[in-house]
């Protein structure tokens, strides 16, 4: 819906059942036609969205059955045309023409436009018309035409265009009755109609104005609210102003208004463990389960209320159109380190997770600056960064004064931008220079966002979230206590220190003793690899073995191992450090190699070892 | 009648319009802007700008799109009253 991609638009999973599924319809439209609204619409819950590498991320896929006709739908990115010349027009263009390994070649296409602006929207149905496959145009913002006074003759339109037309309102649902006739009815091919050269965009724009001419087609008014939305947010003191209370008010949020909704999922936590504990007899097995399952895997969960709330503003600025003009606030500071203004977006997606992130640079025509936003996107703080920040800071930031902690919070977020804007500053006056392409940005008209669609990212994210939890971070955990429970002395487990675990702790502790960190942080960092937020789970469950009877909160745990400049050295450690396999792995592939993932590596952890190392001395 | 003054989008001030008359970019960039609504001809007016003054967006063929001050100096127009007419 806004021109942003939208975290979870751009990610997207392999349907494993493809074959099964009778029928394939692609979805293809411009950026801001409501694409993603209409697919959601037609999908439901049944889509899949996926979070891994390893996964096909270019298009979404969902199904939806009408009547027993078992329809296989097909997102693609918004594109303004056909002509393959970044990667989100590649990935369009190749699946069109059946050149997909893992997409059959579709039956039918569905092109939604926003109605509101047909002319230049339908320049994009000349070359779509021009594939000869069964096609359906959706004029899509009925409800917004009609508002502001436009109007469009359907059947006149159908005529013209010789396939069938429907007037719809993704978001209110409005006529899109006609749109589930089209995907199980019987599809009939394009009648042959005179069409643009499709080449030429001054011959298409042409093309879809007498179109819609013969349509009697008559322009709604501009959208008075955006004109006066805009002026409050671009106003050169309010919006400033607003974009810096807007940053307040989010993190404010998921500091104060998440810890009742914590405290809710700890006790449930809390009690079913204990209830478990109280049921099985004891057993190695019953301690497997408690102190690696239920303390690493729990101490994680905890964090879901906060990183749906992250989500709920996200997807509130997204959907609104918002963060188009954050864009252009920032875009000054792109400008000045060398990146296309583009590069914002991606950069912004990344505070969900650097790896839909690093997918959406694939609108950036740009190699070099595309090659420059995937070297910087990890630095940007991603949410799951989030329970580590949390977890530190409550533990060693007083409460008092009111703002310490959501100042640390936002001095973190600001040290990874930072980090981002001046990494990419030297990449682009050195091995990344290149000639600047010029920033053109398209502003959405501001939307209400609905409920459905926020509550379907955050339904996505959370079985994102719950699926980490049961597989990375379950399996380390699991990996880990076993590892902390051999080798067996007399029969009985070990201190953890003497444990495989703890040795291999203690083998590196000269190592990160310099940044204040002893033999139980190293564990968890090297546990943490995998994913971030694996040392919380980690430290949940070491603490969980180490407890003598039930396990000792996390935090005052927490406060016994690190002094206060350890714990700021560890947070900057994990604000620059790369402690994520599933990024290192999409950037090998989005690179082409591992020449770059390696580098990125290397000079993240770099970077986060001598900062935090800094840190330390100088505070200590 | 035609004051033929050459000018740029980038000079326009706010509320003022004009009609482009041709890109001096390079192929693939024009490209980009024509399918975005900058095709020579069409009337564009000059919007709001970033709260900073650069990029400024543009009204064009029915939408709004963000120029940063180097591009839009790269777009020449022709003075908007002889196209006023349409």
């Amino acid at each position: 819906m806004s021109n942003v991609p939208s975290s979870s638009a751009v990610v997207a999973a392999r349907a494993p059942e493809t074959s099964s599924a009778s029928r394939t319809v692609a979805l293809v439209g411009p950026p801001n036609s409501g694409k993603s609204t209409l697919f959601n619409r037609l999908t439901g819950l049944r889509q899949k969205v996926a979070n891994y590498p390893g996964v096909t991320v270019e298009k979404r896929l969902g199904r939806t059955s009408l009547q027993g006709q078992d329809v296989l739908l097909v997102d693609l990115p918004g594109v303004y045309s056909l002509e393959p010349r970044t990667e989100d027009e590649q990935v369009t263009h190749d699946l069109l023409r059946g050149r997909m390994d893992d997409v059959p070649k579709p039956d039918a296409v569905v092109l939604i436009v926003d109605v509101t602006n047909l002319g230049r929207q339908l320049t994009l149905a000349g070359p779509i018309l021009s594939l000869g496959l069964p096609t359906l145009v959706v004029l899509n913002m009925a409800d917004d035409l009609k508002r502001r006074g436009g109007t469009v003759d359907v059947d006149a339109l159908a005529e013209q265009v010789g396939t069938p037309v429907a007037l719809v309102s993704a978001r209110t649902g409005e006529g899109l009755s006609a749109v589930g006739e089209f995907l199980q009815g019987a599809l009939g091919v394009p009648r042959p109609v005179e069409l643009p050269i499709i080449s030429n965009v001054p011959s298409c724009r042409q093309w879809s104005a007498e179109v819609g001419k013969r349509a009697r087609y008559r322009n709604p008014l501009p959208s008075i609210w955006t004109r006066r939305l805009d002026g409050v947010f671009l106003h050169p003191v309010a919006g400033p102003l607003i974009f810096v209370m807007v940053v307040l008010a989010v993190f404010q949020t998921i500091f104060q208004a998440a810890v009742p909704l914590m405290d809710g999922v700890e006790t449930m936590i809390a009690v079913s463990g204990g209830w478990l504990q109280s049921a099985l007899p004891e057993s190695w097995f019953r301690s497997l389960l408690i102190e690696g399952v239920w303390g690493g895997v729990g101490s994680v969960v905890v964090f879901l209320p906060q990183i749906l709330l992250l989500f709920i503003f996200i997807g509130v600025l997204e959907d609104s159109g918002y963060m188009a003009r954050a864009a252009l606030i920032a875009d000054r500071t792109m400008a000045k380190v060398g990146l296309e203004g583009k590069s914002f977006i991606p950069l912004i997606s990344a505070y969900a997770c650097a790896i839909p992130a690093i997918l959406s640079t694939r609108t950036i025509a740009n190699q070099r600056d595309r090659m420059a936003t995937i070297l910087v996107a990890p630095f940007m703080t991603c949410s799951a960064r989030l329970p580590v920040y949390t977890l530190v800071i409550a533990a060693f930031i007083p409460e008092e004064p009111v703002y310490a902690r959501t100042a640390t919070m936002i001095g973190l977020y600001l040290l990874g931008f930072v980090a981002a804007v001046l990494t990419a500053a030297v990449l682009k006056s050195s091995v990344l220079k290149s000639a600047r392409t010029p920033f053109m940005l398209e502003m959405p008209s501001y939307r209400m966002p609905t409920l459905r669609s926020i509550g379907l990212r955050l339904l996505d994210r959370a079985k994102i979230f719950l699926r980490r939890a049961g597989t990375v971070i379950m399996a380390t955990t699991i990996v880990l206590w076993f590892l902390a429970s051999v080798p067996l002395q007399n029969g009985e487990p070990p201190e953890i220190a003497e444990s495989v675990a703890g040795t291999i702790g203690r083998t590196m502790e000269p190592v990160i003793e310099p940044l204040g960190f002893n033999w139980r942080i190293g564990i968890g960092i090297i546990t943490s690899l995998a994913a971030r937020e694996v040392i919380v789970g980690t430290l949940g469950t070491i603490y969980g073995m180490e407890a003598d009877e039930g396990s000792l909160e996390l935090q005052s745990a927490l406060q016994s191992d690190l002094t206060l400049p350890g714990a700021i050295a560890l947070l900057i450690y994990f604000a620059f450090a790369m402690q994520c396999m599933s990024t290192v792995a999409v950037v090998r592939r989005e690179t082409g190699g591992w020449k770059w993932a390696i580098l990125q590596f290397a000079y993240m952890t770099a970077l986060g070892y001598v900062c935090a190392f800094a840190a330390y001395q100088i505070l200590s | 009648m035609t004051r033929n003054i050459p000018a740029t989008l980038a000079e326009l001030r706010e509320g003022e319009e004009a009609c482009l008359d041709r890109i001096d970019l390079p192929e693939p960039e024009a490209r980009r802007l024509m399918e975005l609504g900058f095709l020579p001809g069409t009337r564009i007016a000059a919007a709001r700008s970033s709260p900073f003054g650069d990029p400024r967006v543009y009204r064009v063929d029915g939408s709004e799109v963000a120029l940063r001050r180097e591009t839009a100096a790269r777009l020449m127009v022709r003075e908007s009253p002889e196209i006023r007419g349409e």
